[in-house]
């Protein structure tokens, strides 16, 4: 028996084509068909190995493999950690483990020791040496590569003490960072697939959709439809064909939660996938993911091969009599396919344009057949709630909004990264207490949440519960979970100017009002950046987003216009300055910058009159220099090279 | 099948479900602007000039495609329903060559109808135009991709009427474009020239060259026929101007729609050519020489006699033309069968 | 030589191209990914191989190029050995994404408009969000992706690709 997966004697008959109903649970706490002590010794021993627990007498060196990580360098660590163990003939005693995201990639590459559970962050290729010998041979931390509290400066020894990690409640991304995500026996272990035993063997379909009913799942892709409902209204349609789409065509400009989950605990989705198909009567389903995602597709098909290999995706699912297979369709880069009919255009192998839709997907969807679309995040939800229950689910968060959500948190923030907490906490708690405030001690000035469908809110919206409703009547939504954080250096109408060109850009063309609208605004913003803004600009942005909203096809368009409305709702005065004074009070419209030098500090280097390519900056050697602002064209190339904070740009 | 009622502008209509809120509103009378709607086609309702107003729903819906239900209450004039309107055409002008003066459709423009009926003289956007070159490099229609709005009725009438799919959708978002394939002229693509897009365009986007180059649109009359081409009998308009065939459109024929085949719409040139036969020519001393109907019928008769009585009926053949009418082509096959006495009579149609 | 070369090359990209047919022959929605693989064996969509795609199934040839214009991952001009993609997500831009732009952009002397070096070593792209906010300004090259760059790296990294 080398894994979790191997049967523990010739007893076990299980395999794809003669499945056995008990074989997961049977894997995770086996055996159950027959009575062996040493059956089941193996089994505990394995266990105990996978769950990394003292009692196995062994260290884990646990390398974090997510994109973050892999992109600063986590891959050569994997080699100079097995150059080390083998130097210090620690092979027998200590493993590596490959992970998925721990969510706090701007640390990375992030390096675990378990069981002691300690954080090592930013590891290069030559901390391993270090850390194998100090830390696993000789016992002792290695200090200078623990996490320091930016706030506190209290350096953490586990992660546990890490308040970013403190803070949250990772349901969804409990096994993401801790389990191999290329091995379907850590999931096993974690009690997978135990939910699609329980859905299969002691629910029927119709107890399943109520079950999801009770929790109050809403869909995670931002429009937070009821998921129960819409598998009802799947189980209720009549057809020959039903489809089951797992929506990971994350697009939002800063939102990666769904690719992390895919990378980290890919096994999750799929067993939510599955157990949508038994509840609704579907026997193919669709993984659409962005090609952009190269490893979460690597790894679903990993995680597909296995489970089929396992004889849990395929026919006669544990002998249950239920099919199911799952396909990979890999997007080719338009934003607009995260919208649910452009999806499902694009898996025909059509333009992905939106379609106006005379009744629900459920009813008509992908090749006109009942179709249940859902986000990824919302599908790797399904396995907890129909393991512990919906009304277990529904105890966590909010009335209206259950459960946890991940939100993406970037900007000017201390601890940027994927952040899971209950749903109806606080901005300002997710901010401060998980984000640790803002950089450098800088003010907090707006967040921008939802992407660039959600809205840009202030100061005054930080103690507002995060949940589905409590957004909208501001202008904004919660979105797939994308959340910008701005300080005083962020210019509002810039902002609202970089989320319009991203719409802009990625509008399919089909209606007037997004295709010819949303260019227009673009280029009214453009103008007021460049300090060409006249004062009908502002009403004619509100006329024209008015428009837009209520007229488009899809809701790509109907939400365009949300960052410039919010923009203008909150931070008015930022467009004034803009349009009456032709200033950008942030010092961010390059157009409108003045960039003059301080005398009193000039020591008359002369590194600025050398850089500039203008030719704008004169002065006598040793002699405070001047900007000549006719001739200055605001490139920046003094103030980079200024070493004496000379340069002040306004 | 079931019937829906509803109210639209105050007014209670009984339409069969399945129906549209645009063909309620037809019941009724009450005009609702459309320009990517066409009934023979499928509705993509992607230009949004026919939103209304529905109670209870979020936003502006569009009455080409949005299905009329029971007890629905619809508003197609309210000053926000107007607004949508108004900046819809406003956007389109925005993208759009101010040329009316000297566009061959000025007159029998969709786009001008309603910004005159909407009260929008121009846009007030500034801001990229498509500058794209004009194709009028095939002797049949001009493309001007500058006056597109992207209704895109060209593309489903090449593919739904024609059965062609030459052209489509191309690129994205602003840069959207009506291409054949590699974004070649028309005369390079597999086009075959019918020109039903020409005849479904609501623009100026396609005007058939030679009409739109040599009439206003007010200057022709409209002389309703049929086609004589082919026995199939394509109703068409033949557009005189001054007493001579400046151009053909078609209207909405029984047999054919609007659809007609490239000679049909653009094969007129033979009407007023000069090298055309008006008079019969019987060849007299190896030359043709100009005769009267009387005696060159009277001549046929005669040969066609002696070459019977001579060689038997069964020496003679008759072929008639796909440019014949039935009732013409049953005349012949009596001439040969009744009158000859022979079945050797054909069709160019079989060849 | 060269010329015999090339007619190898091609014949094995046509059999690879056949053999991506078989695969997905009787598949529904079969253009996209037959796209990608096409444009993963010829480095690009060449015209008599979308005329191929399209005759394998049997749809318009004006279909598949609107697809391959609708979607950003395809290509219709042949592409640079090496590609590099800026990124200008939300958390680039705010950390000075468009510096590091206008920096590759330079370094590779691009004239305004064309986005491939003219001997094919690089081709420039921006990508909407490549997903390490954390590392922001973040651009890749190739598979290989580099984060919290200054301007000044740029050509240190652009020497490490032929």
């Amino acid at each position: 028996m080398e894994t979790l997966m191997d049967k523990c004697c010739d007893k076990c008959q299980h395999s794809p084509t003669t499945p056995c109903r008990d074989y997961v649970r049977c894997r995770k706490n086996g055996p159950i068909c027959h009575q062996d002590e040493n059956c089941s010794r193996l089994r505990q021993e394995l266990l105990a190995r996978v769950y990394m627990k003292p009692e196995a007498g062994m260290k884990y060196i646990l390398i974090c493999s997510g994109t973050g990580c892999i992109s600063s360098g986590s891959p050569s660590l994997v080699k100079a950690f097995e150059e080390e163990l083998a130097k210090n003939n620690l092979q027998g005693q200590v493993a590596i483990r490959i992970t998925g995201c721990h969510g706090f990639c701007e640390q990375g590459p992030i390096v675990i020791i378990e069981p002691e559970k300690v954080f090592y962050r930013r590891v290069a290729r030559d901390d391993a040496a270090e850390i194998v010998s100090m830390h696993l041979v000789q016992g002792q931390l290695v200090e200078r590569l623990l996490y320091v509290d930016p706030v506190t400066g209290q350096a953490a020894k586990t992660y546990e003490d890490i308040p970013f990690y403190a803070h949250q409640q990772r349901l969804v991304l409990q096994k993401c960072g801790h389990t191999c995500p290329e091995d379907i026996q850590d999931y096993i272990a974690h009690d997978g697939y135990l939910a699609l035993t329980k859905a299969l063997f002691e629910m029927t379909p119709q107890q399943v959709v109520d079950e999801v009913k009770t929790s109050g799942l809403r869909g995670r892709g931002g429009a937070g439809f009821p998921t129960g409902v819409k598998w009802q209204g799947a189980l209720n349609a009549k057809a020959d064909k039903k489809y089951v789409i797992c929506n990971a065509d994350e697009g939002d400009p800063g939102a990666f939660m769904d690719r992390s989950v895919l990378e980290g605990d890919p096994h999750a989705v799929l067993e939510g996938m599955i157990i949508c198909g038994y509840a609704t009567g579907s026997d193919e389903g669709y993984i659409y993911v962005r090609a952009e995602y190269p490893l979460a597709i690597h790894r679903l098909k990993i995680a597909i091969a296995q489970a089929e290999q396992y004889g849990l995706l395929g026919e006669n699912i544990l002998n249950s009599g239920f099919n199911f297979r799952i396909k990979i369709k890999a997007g080719a880069g338009a934003f607009v396919c995260g919208e649910g009919t452009a999806l499902m255009q694009s898996i025909e192998g059509n333009r992905g344009m939106p379609r106006y839709k005379v009744g629900r997907s459920t009813e008509k969807g992908l090749w006109d057949k009942p179709t249940t679309l859902n986000n990824v995040e919302t599908f790797a939800n399904v396995p907890l709630i129909i393991r512990h229950g919906g009304s277990w689910f529904a105890s966590i968060g909010t009335e209206k909004s259950t459960g946890t959500k991940i939100f993406s948190i970037t900007g000017k923030v201390n601890n940027t990264g994927l952040v899971e907490v209950p749903m109806g906490v606080t901005m300002r708690q997710i901010i401060f207490d998980v984000g640790g405030g803002i950089r450098d001690g800088r003010a907090f000035k707006a967040l921008q949440i939802g992407g660039p469908s959600g809205g840009c809110l202030r100061e005054e919206h930080l103690d507002i519960p995060v949940e589905y409703d409590s957004l909208i009547p501001l202008g904004a939504m919660m979105g797939s979970g994308g959340l910008v954080i701005m300080d005083d250096t962020t210019c509002m109408v810039d902002v609202a100017r970089f989320f319009l060109n991203f719409t802009q850009a990625e509008s399919c063309g089909k209606c007037t009002p997004c295709r010819e609208g949303t260019k227009r605004m673009l280029e009214i913003l453009n103008r007021i950046c460049e300090g060409h803004g006249v004062p009908e600009d502002i009403e004619v942005l509100e006329k024209l987003s008015k428009v837009i909203i209520n007229t488009s096809l899809c809701g790509l368009g109907q939400s365009a216009p949300n960052p410039v409305l919010t923009t203008l709702r909150y931070f008015r005065d930022e467009y004034e300055a803009h349009i009456y004074h032709k200033r950008c009070p942030a010092s961010v419209c390059q157009a409108l910058l003045v960039y003059t030098i301080n005398q009193e500090k000039c020591t008359g280097c002369g590194a600025c009159a050398r850089a500039c390519p203008a030719g704008a900056i004169t002065g006598e050697k040793k002699q405070p220099h001047t900007i000549d602002l006719e001739k200055c064209i605001k490139c920046g190339s003094c103030l980079t090279r200024c070493k004496f904070d000379a340069v002040v740009k306004q | 099948m079931a019937n829906v009622t509803l109210t639209i502008n105050g007014q209670q209509v009984t339409v069969p479900a399945g129906s549209t809120i645009l063909q309620a509103a037809e019941k009724l009378n009450i005009f609702i602007p459309t320009l990517c709607y066409e009934p023979i086609l499928t509705r993509p309702a992607s230009c949004r000039i026919c939103v209304v107003e529905v109670k209870g729903s979020k936003n502006l819906v569009p009455a080409c495609a949005a299905l009329a239900r029971d007890g629905m209450v619809v508003e197609t004039d309210t000053p926000e329903v107007i607004e949508a309107r108004r900046t819809i055409i406003d956007l389109l002008l925005a993208n759009h060559p101010m040329d009316c003066l000297t566009c061959g459709r000025n007159g029998d423009c969709r786009l001008q109808d309603y910004a005159f009926m909407y009260g929008v003289r121009e846009s007030s956007f500034s801001g990229e135009k498509h500058n794209y070159p004009l194709e009028d490099d095939n002797p049949f229609y001009i493309r001007d991709m500058n006056k597109c709005i992207l209704c895109g009725k060209c593309v489903r009438v090449c593919a739904e009427i024609q059965g062609n799919s030459v052209i489509d959708f191309t690129y994205r978002g602003f840069n959207t474009k009506i291409a054949a394939f590699m974004d070649v002229p028309m005369s390079q693509s597999e086009c075959v020239f019918c020109g039903n897009c020409v005849a479904y365009c609501p623009t100026g986007a396609l005007q058939e060259k030679y009409l739109r180059s040599h009439a206003r649109t007010w200057e022709v009359q409209k002389v309703t026929t049929v086609c004589p081409y082919c026995g199939t009998g394509c109703t068409l308009d033949l557009n005189v101007k001054n007493g001579k065939v400046v151009g053909v459109t078609s209207t909405d024929g029984e047999v054919n729609g609007k659809a007609l085949c490239v000679k049909g719409r653009f094969g007129f040139g033979f009407i007023h050519h000069p090298d055309r036969l008006q008079q019969p020519l019987i060849k007299k001393d190896g030359r043709l020489v100009e005769s009267t109907w009387d005696e060159a019928i009277q001549l046929i008769a005669t040969r066609l006699g002696e070459v019977k009585a001579q060689y038997g009926a069964d020496a003679i053949g008759f072929l008639t033309s796909a440019r014949c009418t039935n009732e013409e082509n049953y005349l012949l096959s009596k001439l040969a069968r009744a009158v000859i006495g022979t079945n050797n009579i054909d069709h160019c149609a079989r060849l | 030589m060269s010329c015999q070369c090339g007619h190898q090359d091609e014949a094995a990209k046509r059999e690879a191209l056949e053999k991506v047919f078989a695969h997905y022959r009787g598949t529904k929605g079969a253009l996209i990914p037959l796209l990608q693989e096409a444009q993963e064996i010829y480095g690009y969509l060449p015209g008599e191989v979308m005329r191929r795609i399209a005759a394998e199934l049997k749809i318009p040839y004006s279909k598949v190029f609107g697809v391959a214009t609708f979607y950003a991952q395809f290509h219709l001009k042949p592409r640079g050995r090496n590609v590099i993609r800026v990124c200008q997500g939300t958390a680039c831009h705010v950390r000075g994404g468009a510096a590091i732009y206008k920096q590759v952009r330079e370094s590779l002397a691009l004239p305004a408009g064309e986005d491939t070096t003219a001997d094919l070593r690089f081709t420039l792209e921006t990508v909407a969000c490549i997903g390490a906010c954390g590392l922001a300004p973040v651009l890749s090259v190739n598979d290989d992706t580099y984060g919290r760059l200054v301007p000044e790296q740029i050509n240190d990294i652009l020497k490490n690709y032929a």
